[in-house]
Order: C-alpha cells, then sequence, then structure tokens
C-alpha cells in the first residue's frame, strides 16, 4: 500500500513528541548537565507543551501547516540554541512539504532532509561535531536509502528513527566543536550529546505516530 | 536548594517586575514578551541599542538599560537565551529610524536567536547592526569550538558604544566603536563553588572545597581545567597571565581594569584581587587610568571572578567618563 501520511498523523507526531519530551525532561537534563548547563529538557518541554497548546486551538489542514505551527512555537518558547535549530528544522520541512495534503515517502524523505539541511545552514555544525547533526544526518539518509529501496511511509520513518538512536549514540566517544560542550574539549568525550538524543526521541515519536492505524494513515484503517 | 524565589518557573518574570517597580524612573517593562526599555526610547536621532541573553547575570543586562547605555535588555530564561519574538518587538521598539546595534554575547543559543530577530528586523525595514563580544581567553581552541565567548568585556562594550550613540553617532559608527572596545579587551574567569540554576535545583558542576575551576564562563558551565586552591594573589597572576600574554601590550599603554565578581563573592575579596592585579600590570609597565570593581555580570550565586583588561584609546576614555545613568552603573548624570 503506498498510503502517505496526512495532518492527522503530524498532529498525533507532535503530541506524542511532546509526551516523549515531557517524561525524558529531566534525563535530557541530566546530559545536557554533564557537557553543558543543563536545561535542554527543560527548554523542549516549554517548546513542545507550546506546540500542545496551539494544537488545542487550531487544527492545521496539511502536514505542512503542522510543521508550520511546530516550527513557530518552538522558535519562540524554547530559546537557548535549541528552539532556533528545531525551529528552523521544521520550518524548512514544512516547506518542503509545501501545500499537500498526504506526505508520500519521497516527500516524507524529502521533508527530514529539508529539516537536516536547516539545522546544519543555522548552527553550522558538520556530522562529528556532537551536534543534533550527528542524529539528523543519519536519520535523513536512511530514510532517503528506505525511499530507494521503494519502502513505505511507516518504514522510512522506522529506519529514519533507528539511524537518529544509532547516531545519538555515536555521539558519546566524540569531543563537541559546536555549542557549548565545545568549551569543554576532551572532557566532552564520554558523554552523549543532549540534542543528538532529544532529536532520536522526537523522530521515534514521529514513527510511532505512523504505527498508529488511527493516527492518519488513510489506508490504515482498512489494512 | 536554598533561594528566596516563589516558583522556579516564575523567577525571571518576577525579578524583572520589582525591577521595573525599583527604577520606573528609568525603564519601562513591557510584560509579553517580556523585555525592559529605556523610559524615553524611542530616542529621537538616536541608535537604538537591544542587548540581551539569558538571565542570571543581574545586573546584566536590565541594569544597563537608561542614558548613556542600552535602550532595551531582552531577558531570557535563566542561562538560556531569549526568543526572536522578544529581541524583535525590542528592537522595534527602541528604532527611531537610526537604526539598531545588537550587542550579543558568542554563546551559540544567543548568536542564533539574535541572528533570527535581526533577519526579520530587517525585514520590516529596520537597520540592525551586531556587535559580538568575544573576548574570553579561556577559550584556547577557538578553531575547535563554538569560539571565544562573550564574558566581561560585554559591559564595558555596552557602556562605550552606549556613549557613542548618546553623543549621536551613526549606526556604523556606533558598531564600530563597539567592536574596537571587544577587539581590545581580554578576560579570564575562576569559579571557587559553582551555582544552581533554580529549575535545575543541583549545582551546574561539583567543586570540592580544596578546588578551583579556572576559565568558566558566565552560564555555570565548567571551564578549561581544575586545579588546587591557591590564595588570591595566586588566582590573580593565574587569571592575568593567559589576558595579559594575548593583548600584547607594550610597555606605557593605557588600560581600563576590571575585576567582576561572579555574584558569591564579597567586595572585599575582589579589591585584594584587584589590589594585586594593579601590582602585576604595573610590573608589565601597563597604567590603569580607569577601573571598575564589583558584581557587574554574574552567573547566579557563582563565587569566584573574572578579571579583564581593556587597552584603552583616548576616545575609550572619552566615551568611558561619558555620563550614564542606569541602575547599575551611573556617574555625570
Amino acid at each position: 500500500m503506498s498510503a502517505g501520511l496526512d495532518s492527522r498523523w503530524a498532529i498525533s507526531w507532535l503530541r506524542a513528541a511532546a509526551e516523549v519530551v515531557a517524561d525524558h525532561r529531566i534525563d535530557l537534563s541530566e546530559l545536557d548537565r554533564a557537557i553543558g548547563d543543563g536545561d535542554h529538557g527543560e527548554n523542549l518541554d516549554r517548546g513542545f507543551s507550546a506546540i500542545v497548546e496551539k494544537l488545542a486551538v487550531e487544527t492545521p489542514q496539511t502536514p505542512g501547516a503542522v510543521f508550520k505551527l511546530a516550527a513557530m512555537a518552538l522558535m519562540s518558547k524554547v530559546g537557548g540554541a535549541a528552539g532556533p535549530l528545531y525551529g528552523t528544522a521544521f520550518l524548512r520541512a514544512a516547506t518542503a512539504s509545501g501545500d499537500a495534503a498526504e506526505l508520500d515517502p519521497a516527500l516524507l524523505a524529502a521533508a527530514l532532509t529539508a529539516a537536516r539541511d536547516g539545522v546544519v545552514a543555522r548552527g553550522k555544525a558538520a556530522a562529528g561535531d556532537k551536534t543534533m547533526v550527528d542524529a539528523w544526518s543519519p536519520a535523513a539518509a536512511a530514510a532517503a536509502a528506505a525511499v530507494a529501496a521503494g519502502d513505505g511511509v511507516v518504514e522510512v520513518l522506522e529506519a529514519a528513527a533507528a539511524a537518529a538512536e544509532a547516531g545519538a549514540v555515536a555521539t558519546d566517544p566524540l569531543t563537541a566543536r559546536k555549542g557549548r560542550a565545545s568549551y569543554l574539549g576532551e572532557r566532552s568525550a564520554g558523554h552523549r550529546d543532549p540534542g543528538a538524543a532529544s532529536s532520536a526521541l522526537i523522530l521515534r515519536a514521529a514513527a510511532d505516530a505512523a504505527n498508529q492505524p488511527a493516527a492518519g494513515r488513510p489506508g490504515g484503517d482498512a489494512a | 536548594m536554598k533561594k528566596l524565589i516563589n516558583d522556579p518557573k516564575a523567577v525571571v518574570v518576577e525579578s524583572v517586575e520589582g525591577f521595573g517597580l525599583a527604577h520606573a524612573d528609568l525603564v519601562t517593562v513591557h510584560p509579553d514578551p517580556i523585555f525592559i526599555m529605556r523610559k524615553d526610547a524611542p530616542v529621537a536621532g538616536k541608535v537604538g541599542l537591544v542587548s540581551g541573553g539569558g538571565s542570571g547575570h543581574e545586573p546584566l543586562h536590565a541594569g544597563y538599560v537608561g542614558t548613556g547605555m542600552l535602550d532595551a535588555a531582552v531577558p531570557g530564561a535563566v542561562f538560556t537565551s531569549p526568543t526572536p519574538d522578544q529581541i524583535l518587538p525590542a528592537t522595534l521598539a527602541v528604532n527611531s529610524g537610526a537604526g539598531v546595534v545588537h550587542i550579543v554575547k558568542n554563546y551559540t543559543g544567543d548568536v542564533l536567536n539574535f541572528e533570527m530577530a535581526a533577519e526579520l528586523a530587517q525585514a520590516e525595514g529596520v537597520d540592525v547592526r551586531t556587535v559580538l563580544v568575544n573576548d574570553d581567553v579561556a577559550v584556547e581552541d577557538s578553531l575547535y569550538t563554538a569560539g571565544r565567548r562573550g564574558v566581561g568585556g560585554t559591559v564595558l562594550v555596552e557602556k562605550i558604544a552606549g556613549a557613542a550613540a548618546e553623543r549621536g553617532d551613526a549606526l556604523d559608527a556606533v558598531a564600530g566603536v563597539g567592536q574596537r572596545v571587544n577587539a581590545n579587551v581580554r578576560t579570564m574567569g575562576v569559579a571557587l563553588a559553582a551555582c544552581t540554576v533554580p529549575h535545575a535545583g543541583v549545582p551546574s558542576f561539583e567543586l570540592s572545597d580544596s578546588e578551583i575551576e579556572i576559565g568558566i564562563g558566565i552560564h555555570g558551565e565548567p571551564g578549561r581545567h581544575r586545579i588546587p586552591m591557591e590564595n588570591a594573589d595566586g588566582i590573580t597572576d593565574r587569571l592575568l597571565e593567559p589576558v595579559l600574554a594575548d593583548l600584547k601590550l607594550s610597555r606605557g599603554e593605557k588600560v581600563l581594569l576590571f575585576v567582576n565578581g561572579m555574584g558569591g563573592t564579597p567586595l572585599s575579596e575582589l579589591y585584594i584581587v584587584f589590589r594585586h592585579a594593579v601590582k602585576v600590570l604595573g610590573e608589565a609597565g601597563l597604567s590603569v587610568e580607569r577601573s571598575l570593581v564589583g558584581n557587574y555580570i554574574t552567573a547566579l550565586e557563582m563565587q569566584g571572578c573574572s578579571i579583564s583588561v581593556l587597552h584603552l584609546d583616548d576616545e575609550m576614555t572619552e566615551l568611558w567618563d561619558a555620563p550614564v545613568h542606569t541602575a547599575a552603573l551611573r556617574w555625570g548624570a
């Protein structure tokens, strides 16, 4: 089945992401305390809570419109580096999604790639700098590979989530070259990058939301 | 954690509200999005100066809003940069038509949020220039990091660029003076004990009673290395050595010496540091022409200090001496 993902999926994703961020608020801040300033979980929780509040009063009709709502909420509520980085990621994903009512596998992968490019452009970090890029880059690449292999949307998101998780784990031994952790030099090695960790959680929520038939795959309820 | 607060989530709002009540003659507080504005802004024909950053560094930045310094200060959550939806309206509110200078400490979050706000302001037809402050010599390897951080020198940039704007300099000139101050100031800090972010509830790093952390920034982040505790003169030597090595001044040159407390160190100890720093600078043949000692850019209740040395020229000295009337800095006005 070549079902696409519509705005209901995008909304479920963001609600699921808000829950998972709230659940991991302390863990993320602990990671940040080790190599940053200890507020990543708190800041993201504030941003995703704002998304949920906005979704309670408006219901965007396309995935792109949902992403745009998320981008504006994150930019205005998160602060720190994570606000502009996540905000830019969702804004670029919104632009790539355009007015499409549904994201097919190719459009979905294009949106993830656009998000990754946005993070890279805003933060000027490269792969291996121990940042969010280390989760988003493998995720975008895995999504593109899944599309090339003829996979459907669920598989594309599964591949992206798994790659992001592996990418986050792979930041453990790295020495940070961007962001506040870079000031620690080699002392940043041995700790997971909090931004890569939160990115993996958020992309896993995207896959989980797509796995729930009620969450907005038109073909889902007939399967 | 014992703190004089009501609710960790309300720290910034309640503190800014109190600040507005205490200094109603100087500032107005814009409630939502929150920023602090000079009472008579926008001042006709004057370039506007906007700074901001995470809260927890008080009196920076709200304490420097007023005549001869900032037109607006934009506070973020504690140790978290403010957001573009705060910085943009602050920028628009202080623009008299002469343009606005953003003074931004070189921390990734501050840089990204001010960059987005500057793009949005430009799109609304406001000319924005940015002065990036990066005076912290603790960051040795700026090629493989986010670069040197903006610390103590920020206060000096805000004072001197503020005086340039007040005397009527145009946008590029105000930004140029700010950049010149930044290029001529170097800072190094030390922590004797960490600070506790209210919503985190635990100290941002652990230091035993016998250790100090050299090369700290102002956000409770650890520094470059940890050494056993020493006496004040020894620590002062350690802080000044990389500052002077980086500034490379010749004998006979004039400097401003700024000993800044991190929030939890008594003024009496800061003067002990200042005393020895004057001696060290004198031995290097430098003349301390101007001084500033006190808690001006803090990290909550962190114990420790930073030492900044600014290489003065005649214009910077004149602008430093120019009248200023803010909550935290006042002379000649």
